[in-house]
């Protein structure tokens, strides 16, 4: 410990960028970025279950409203909606006299709104496709004991569905890490807002964005690890029996 | 044309750098694809793990981040090596990356990875009776490449391709960061100077759906050109 402690010490004295200021930056947007992209996928989640079952609903008028919603913001680019949210929410009327200023002022609630109604489609088509694939057998079954269609939604479909809809959600939490990067476009200091300030700076591109890259490399790595930790407890059942 | 305060014939020009953009470098991404699909193929170690250092870390690093990085620290990188060169040999140049260079050259980096992952997996899904029929054939590596291999690689492929392109249009939005004039940054510039988000990010949006819908449909007839032989879906696949 002592000789890490004074090799550690030794690496910052000699170095001119990474000083226990800068890595101060990257520290808080490390921390920004993380509760920017769990909040959203949080939101995004709860938002996306109701969503993707009306998404499979035979109703027009439930089924059509969702599907335009995914479509329009799975087709355009994320930065796209977060300039509208951002630019666009001072036009709700009275908003800058209400309570809510306060939280608004800031870029992290139009950010977290832009990102979660984003994160939310994607999820719910994600969802809506895992439901639709359910096996014919397993929804017979479920009838032949007489469950009611909500009975069968919750204790069948929904399980089977999350746990098959698992590996996909979990290239959707990556790709809503990796997407949270242009937060910094709209002022907020997240893990690419410290790394262009540090840049702009020192001058120094290489420095500030390879260590930005290995913090988001090693997030990335944390994430796939433990949806593999996780599919391999929740998709046991559907592995092919080893020999 | 809509006028738009007058940032309807800019925010035009800012989509047709939007579809340029977009297609060269998928032209790029399809390229670099097809080498990484080759490479993490190969039997050769060092190439397989080349291949994979590439697709691993360009698909774990925000599209954003590598842009920066290649956009403001390839500047300093060239320049560096023109300055040795000055040094070493006498050459005098002078190269200045612009953004639209810069993009392309990201873009088409993050994608191809991308298209190394699919092009591996539709190239695996060809099956070897195929070729070993087509060197009965008599035919040389590349004319069975081009006539066997290619076309049923490719019915594996296109999904993963749709997909990636779709994605790719979306990435193409990043390049009005490092300051290149594509129609997010015309309508961005116009959001400020008018504080109206509505007016010109909404027809910025129409636009990306507008390309995005007629991909979609593009992809769906070049589906079923590659289909052909295979019936309407991949059930003799199974």
């Amino acid at each position: 410990m002592e000789q890490l402690n004074g090799w550690f010490t030794d690496l910052l004295s000699n170095n001119a960028i990474f000083t226990a200021n800068t890595l101060g930056f990257y520290w808080d947007g490390l921390v920004t970025t993380v509760q920017l992209v769990f909040l959203s996928l949080l939101i995004g989640v709860i938002l996306a279950v109701p969503l993707a079952i009306g998404r499979g609903s035979k109703r027009r008028w439930i089924k059509l409203p969702i599907y335009a919603y995914t479509y329009v913001f799975r087709g355009t680019p994320l930065l796209i909606q977060l300039y509208l949210v951002y630019y666009g929410v001072v036009f709700f009327d009275g908003i800058q006299d209400s309570i809510f200023w306060v939280v608004f002022k800031e870029a992290f609630f139009p950010a977290l709104i832009a990102f979660t109604l984003n994160t939310a489609a994607y999820t719910t088509e994600i969802f809506h496709g895992a439901i639709k694939n359910t096996a014919k057998g397993e929804i017979e079954a479920a009838r032949a004991y007489g469950m009611s269609r909500k009975l069968m939604m919750r204790r069948i479909i929904l399980p089977s569905a999350f746990r098959r809809a698992l590996p996909a959600y979990g290239n959707e939490v990556i790709f809503m890490l990796h997407a949270s990067a242009v937060a910094s476009v709209v002022t907020i200091m997240d893990l690419t807002g410290a790394a262009y300030y540090v840049y702009a700076r020192f001058y120094a591109p290489f420095d500030a964005f390879i260590f930005v890259a290995l913090i988001y490399l090693c997030l990335t790595f944390s994430i796939m690890f433990l949806f593999r930790r996780l599919e391999k407890r929740l998709l046991a059942h559907l592995r092919p029996r080893g020999a | 044309m809509i006028d738009l305060q007058g940032y309807g014939p800019r925010l035009l020009e800012g989509a047709m750098v939007t579809i340029e953009l977009a297609v060269l470098s998928l032209i790029l991404a399809v390229i670099l694809g097809l080498l990484t699909a080759s490479a993490k193929l190969s039997r050769n170690r060092l190439i397989h793990g080349i291949g994979t250092l590439y697709t691993t870390l360009v698909r774990g690093v925000p599209d954003l981040v590598l842009m920066m990085l290649l956009f403001y620290g390839g500047q300093i990188g060239i320049n560096m090596l023109t300055d040795q060169l000055y040094y070493a040999f006498d050459i005098d140049i002078f190269i200045n990356i612009n953004a639209f260079v810069a993009g392309v050259i990201t873009i088409g980096l993050i994608f191809g990875a991308y298209m190394g992952e699919t092009f591996r997996g539709a190239f695996q899904a060809v099956e070897e009776g195929q070729m070993e029929a087509a060197r009965a054939y008599g035919m040389s590596p590349l004319l069975a490449f081009r006539r066997v291999r290619f076309p049923l690689m490719m019915r594996h492929a296109l999904p993963g391709i749709g997909n990636n392109w779709m994605v790719l249009l979306k990435t193409t939005a990043l390049v009005s960061i490092i300051g290149l004039t594509d129609m997010v940054r015309v309508a961005a510039e116009a959001t400020k100077a008018t504080h109206e988000p509505f007016l010109f990010m909404i027809p910025v949006a129409m636009i990306y759906l507008l390309i995005a819908t007629l991909s979609e449909w593009g992809f769906a007839k070049l589906t079923k050109r590659y289909n052909t032989g295979f019936g309407e879906s991949s059930e003799w696949n199974n």
